[in-house]
């Protein structure tokens, strides 16, 4: 495994992590660091964990073993610095609530027990819409929604809670090339801000110009790092090997030489 | 989740019968407090079943309450045979009685009938709980996985919003009986969620379509001369169809024109 110096003051840390299901290990003895205001991909086949790795570091689901710690507290006293795109899947679109009604939630958060919505809470809400360009939207019940659209609606919710770490879950699943667009930029301003933004990617042609580093990921940790030291044939083969289909895919990008160092 | 209603109006059973067990008497206040434990254990063990056991959620009610039901059935035919716990009363209910059965102040005055009384603390107390935890409860149940990342306890706001399932259960069941509760705890919100697409207009809207098939019900079952309890259970049906077609967001009709007009 690639060795990378100590982290200065890391946004996340996961130690020791190992997480199954029915005694089958679904992630195996992971350690890992990431810095802060970085925006981190989350590289592996089908089945390596990824989804697993996001939703056990937030604490959604048991851990067999290990810890993990952000911004140096246990999840739990941080809660509140924490946001999460799901996979759109994750919820019932024929809800009787409307684009605000979503967005608003990710207010809920801040508000506390027995307090209602205020007016600056509408207001973040409108503005998160309009960064992910749905303000026009705002009103339309979540089920008449396109499938880029209810993704927007889940970043705009994430936005509004105003956090320091993003988990995202394929939030570019089901989105056309402009919307991708649009929400790479929009993460981009967000980690120039000193956010850290992690997200459950498998497309490999764009991760060298999406990411500012990389997890390779498959069941246990192969690498992570700086995309342009990890993003390697090498460490590639080692995450997809005996991934025939996937291995091709791959000897493509590198025949194509798709993997520019990063300025 | 609508089905969880009707496991927990038949589970609450074995839960009425130890009450009445143990305290020898048919006071319904230990009855209800028997029935709600019942009731959130149903909730627990379907919740256990779905979770643990990896069963389908339909099969797990199905194995949980028809086995407590069960229960509860053996445990009156062992014990209290000869009290009048009998199964048709528990299952149909009969309306027509709660009138008789009246709170008597110590003056002897007739106050009110005793279902009156507990069913609008009950409806009071729920009204309370929803309006001060709407955003939690809005949260939780539409898309939990995100409420537990950000900090909300989905499994408190979960079990609260079944304990109250629970409670409206087996205050009404008493006088009304375990199918009409049904109908009435799933039909109108059914009907509501047809109508509308904003989540407070639902609720008010289900509460009031509610009313209108009991009231049309009752009127239906006086002029039949028949069951007041099946009368007011087949109005929410009919309520429920004429949304089913009429709707004006999600009816038949205007899907039909919609398809017609492209």
């Amino acid at each position: 495994m690639e060795a990378v110096n100590a982290v200065k003051a890391p946004a996340l840390e996961v130690h020791d992590l190992t997480v199954a299901f029915d005694r089958k290990p679904v992630l195996w003895n992971i350690d890992l660091e990431i810095p802060q205001g970085k925006l981190v991909g989350i590289i592996g086949p089908n089945g390596a964990g990824k989804s697993t790795l996001i939703k056990s570091i937030m604490g959604l689901l048991p851990l067999s073993s290990g810890y993990c710690k952000l911004f140096d507290e246990s999840i739990d006293k941080v809660r509140h610095r924490i946001s999460y795109v799901p996979q759109r899947e994750s919820v019932d679109w024929d809800f009787p609530v409307s684009v605000l009604d979503v967005v608003m939630m990710g207010r809920y958060g801040k508000l506390g027990l027995l307090k209602r919505p205020r007016q600056a809470d509408i207001d973040v809400a409108m503005d998160c819409l309009k960064k992910v360009g749905m303000e026009s939207f705002a009103n339309r019940q979540i089920a008449q929604l396109s499938g880029g659209q209810q993704q927007r609606t889940f970043l705009a919710r994430a936005l509004a809670q105003q956090a320091d770490i993003y988990f995202m879950d394929e939030p570019f699943a089901g989105v056309d090339a402009a919307t991708e667009k649009a929400i790479i930029s929009l993460l981009r301003t967000m980690t120039a801000n000193n956010k850290t933004v992690i997200v459950v990617h498998h497309d490999l042609q764009s991760v060298s110009t999406y990411f500012d580093w990389v997890i390779l990921l498959n069941t246990r940790l192969v690498a992570y790092g700086p995309t342009e030291r990890i993003f390697t044939q090498e460490k590639l083969q080692e995450t997809y090997g005996g991934k025939l289909t996937l291995l091709s895919d791959v000897g493509d990008l590198i025949r194509r030489e798709n993997f520019p160092n990063r300025e | 989740m609508a089905l969880v209603s009707d496991a927990i109006s038949h589970a609450v059973l074995p839960g009425i019968v130890l009450a009445f067990l143990f305290s020898g008497s048919r006071d319904s206040l230990t009855m209800v407090v028997g029935a709600g434990i019942l009731g959130l254990l149903t909730t627990f063990l379907i919740e256990f079943f779905h979770k643990k056991a990896k069963l389908q959620s339909d099969a797990a009610i199905g194995v949980v309450f028809t086995w407590l039901f069960a229960i509860g059935v053996v445990l009156i035919s062992l014990f209290a045979g000869k009290v009048d716990l009998d199964q048709d009363c528990v299952l149909y209910g009969e309306i027509a009685y709660t009138p008789l059965d009246m709170i008597i102040l110590e003056n002897g005055n007739l106050l009110a009938p005793k279902a009156v009384v507990v069913m609008t603390s009950v409806l009071l107390i729920i009204g309370i709980i929803i309006t001060l935890f709407y955003k939690e409860l809005l949260l939780t149940s539409f898309d939990p996985g995100y409420a537990t990342a950000i900090g909300f306890s989905t499994a408190f706001w979960h079990y609260l919003l079944m304990g109250m399932v629970s409670a409206t259960t087996v205050a009404s069941f008493e006088s009304v009986g375990a199918i009409l509760v049904v109908a009435l705890l799933i039909v109108p919100p059914a009907t509501a969620y047809l109508l509308t697409d904003n989540f407070k207009r639902m609720l008010w809207l289900s509460s009031l379509i509610g009313v209108i098939a009991s009231a049309s019900g009752y009127y239906l079952a006086v002029w039949m001369d028949g069951s007041i309890a099946a009368a007011i259970a087949t109005m929410s049906g009919v309520l429920f169809a004429g949304a089913f077609v009429f709707s004006p967001t999600h009816g038949l009709l205007k899907r039909k024109l919609v398809r017609a007009m492209n």
